[in-house]
């Protein structure tokens, strides 16, 4: 593996370059959604819930919803880059080319975090003017951010490869990204669920990763960091090791 | 040097055999013909040497690097034009151009990004995105996208299918001049004549089996096929020269008969019989065998 090669340098700039085209849709929105988020669940639930002490339900909520931005805009852009791709052809500009597996995966993945970054930086921007936060923590911040974005983006990749029609991309994101995301405490913490679903909420790997991201916030978090992180890194390591294989076995990509 | 190593390739799609076992061994600088019907398996022996598909068995090099084990290096020496017409909706002619070449590690590539746009005509349609482009647009960048990183060896997959003559020309003339640099060039087509008029060796494909491998010269040479087309005004063929009667047709005035003859030399031969018989003749068209006739003639006997 070569992260300096032109090749795999072209790659990841081609994969950014394809979303910023298309930035209202991409940027933009994602951005709009989690203002509308926190403007309606903060409205209607502040004051009413109690989360940590000393910080209020709308500065609790703002880093669950920048990390929800994160994760879902680094799963779409490596699984709808790749759907299209496969599905229109052009796909093959890529196969044909010298770039190795660890080249591909690795440009999917950058430029999928690249994505989940710079609109959970977005979120951050607009949503930071409603409440006041503090960063207790901010290495981190930046740790789950960005490990959050690999898990998602390599997500994205494996589920890219899988799917060979919308729907089944659709319903892998539907069936499977968005409940582990909502149930993963970006609206609560876990310590207000029932023990049965408290237990639950920790088979889930998404909540170890909006946790450790606000104990970046507020030193606060449900789980200690160090577990958290350790648990994120063992789920992205598992997960780039089946992607690496699919992408040598050439499933569903060289028949 | 080998340019094209194939071994014993076989490739199955559940019961049906793609490929039965091809070998091939293409040389540095031909032109190349892969001829055959639809499903002969053409498309999947290119796609097998491009790497878009596994063999079930047997082995192919470019430039003696296995496309499998030693993939990278493989692939730098090949350019495949792909039979799809795909494109990337998000950029333009150019990005795509210089994306592509990235890919192969070729930064500052615009002289000879901007000289293959040139000879394929796309140079007023560089900053146009790639949705805006008419299909023979599409298929000049498609072609420009696999020459791109100047691969010794192009492979085209059917690259004039549904396109104008324009392109057709300005295609033939660009790879034509690639050929005699020394690129290596495959051709896949059913323009028969297109393939007859540019390949200097063709080898055919039925059914994922070669039925076929020679050069243009010695495969049409092959086919007893010239024929020697009489119309006779007054009198008949002699008794003789019937044997040589491929196809009796009526003519208006009298009868016509096409002759089948091997060599020049044997219609002066036919010429001196009918003179001898007293026929006299209306009219006479000698026609030369195609690859066309060789080809149809393979592929209903197998052989020629």
């Amino acid at each position: 593996m070569n992260f300096l090669s032109a090749g795999f340098r072209t790659l990841v700039y081609k994969e950014t370059l394809r979303f910023w085209k298309v930035a209202t849709q991409t940027i933009a929105a994602p951005i709009l959604t989690a203002m509308l988020y926190l403007l309606i669940f903060g409205h209607v639930l502040e004051g009413r819930v109690t989360v940590y002490q000393d910080v209020n339900y709308t500065s609790f909520l703002i880093p669950g919803l920048v990390m929800m931005s994160v994760l879902q805009n680094s799963f779409a852009n490596s699984s709808s880059s790749l759907i299209q791709s496969k599905i229109t052809g052009n796909l093959v500009f890529v196969l044909l080319t010298p770039l190795s597996h660890w080249e591909i995966f690795s440009a999917y993945v950058i430029a999928a975090m690249v994505r989940g970054i710079v609109v959970g930086l977005g979120v951050f921007l607009v949503t930071a003017w409603f409440a006041h936060l503090t960063f207790a923590a901010p290495l981190w911040i930046l740790v789950f951010a960005l490990l959050g974005a690999a898990i998602l983006g390599t997500m994205g990749l494996i589920a890219g490869i899988w799917a060979e029609k919308f729907d089944q991309l659709a319903a892998f994101q539907n069936f499977l990204i968005v409940p582990l995301t909502f149930l993963a405490g970006v609206f609560y913490s876990i310590h207000s669920l029932p023990p049965v679903w408290q237990a639950v909420s920790h088979l889930n790997p998404f909540f170890y990763m909006i946790d450790g991201f606000r104990y970046g916030f507020f030193g606060q978090s449900d789980v200690n960091p160090l577990v958290s992180v350790a648990i994120v890194a063992a789920f992205l390591v598992v997960l780039a090791f089946l992607a690496i294989r699919l992408l040598r076995s050439g499933y569903r990509l060289r028949h | 040097m080998t340019a094209i190593q194939i071994s014993n390739v076989e490739k199955r799609y559940k019961s049906l055999q793609a490929l039965g076992g091809v070998s091939l061994a293409i040389e540095e600088g031909e032109f190349f013909g892969l001829l055959g019907p639809n499903g002969a398996g053409k498309t999947t022996l290119i796609s097998i040497i491009a790497g878009l598909i596994r063999p079930d068995a047997g082995s192919v090099k470019i430039h003696g690097h296995c496309v499998v084990s030693d993939f990278r290096e493989a692939r730098k020496k090949l350019g495949v034009v792909p039979q799809e017409l795909v494109f990337d909706p998000f950029f333009t002619v150019r990005e795509t151009l210089r994306l592509q070449s990235g890919y192969f590690g070729l930064k500052n590539n615009d002289a000879w990004i901007d000289e293959v746009m040139h000879n394929l005509d796309l140079t007023n349609k560089a900053d146009t995105n790639m949705r805006a482009l008419s299909g023979g647009m599409k298929r000049r960048v498609l072609v420009a996208q696999a020459l791109v990183h100047k691969p010794p060896v192009i492979v085209l997959d059917e690259p004039t299918a549904g396109v104008d003559v324009e392109l057709r020309q300005t295609l033939w003339k660009f790879i034509s001049r690639l050929n005699r640099e020394g690129h290596t060039v495959v051709l896949t087509t059913h323009y028969l004549e297109e393939a007859q008029a540019m390949c200097k060796r063709v080898a055919m494909l039925k059914l994922g089996q070669v039925v076929a491998l020679d050069s243009m010269a010695s495969l049409i040479r092959r086919i007893s096929g010239s024929q020697l087309i009489v119309n006779m005004k007054h009198g008949d063929l002699p008794e003789d020269l019937r044997a040589l009667v491929t196809h009796p047709e009526a003519s208006e005035h009298g009868k016509k008969y096409s002759l089948r003859i091997n060599e020049y030399a044997e219609v002066e031969q036919i010429l001196k019989r009918l003179r001898e018989s007293g026929a006299i003749i209306d009219e006479m068209q000698l026609q030369q065998a195609d690859l066309e006739d060789i080809f149809i003639q393979i592929m209903e006997k197998g052989t020629v």
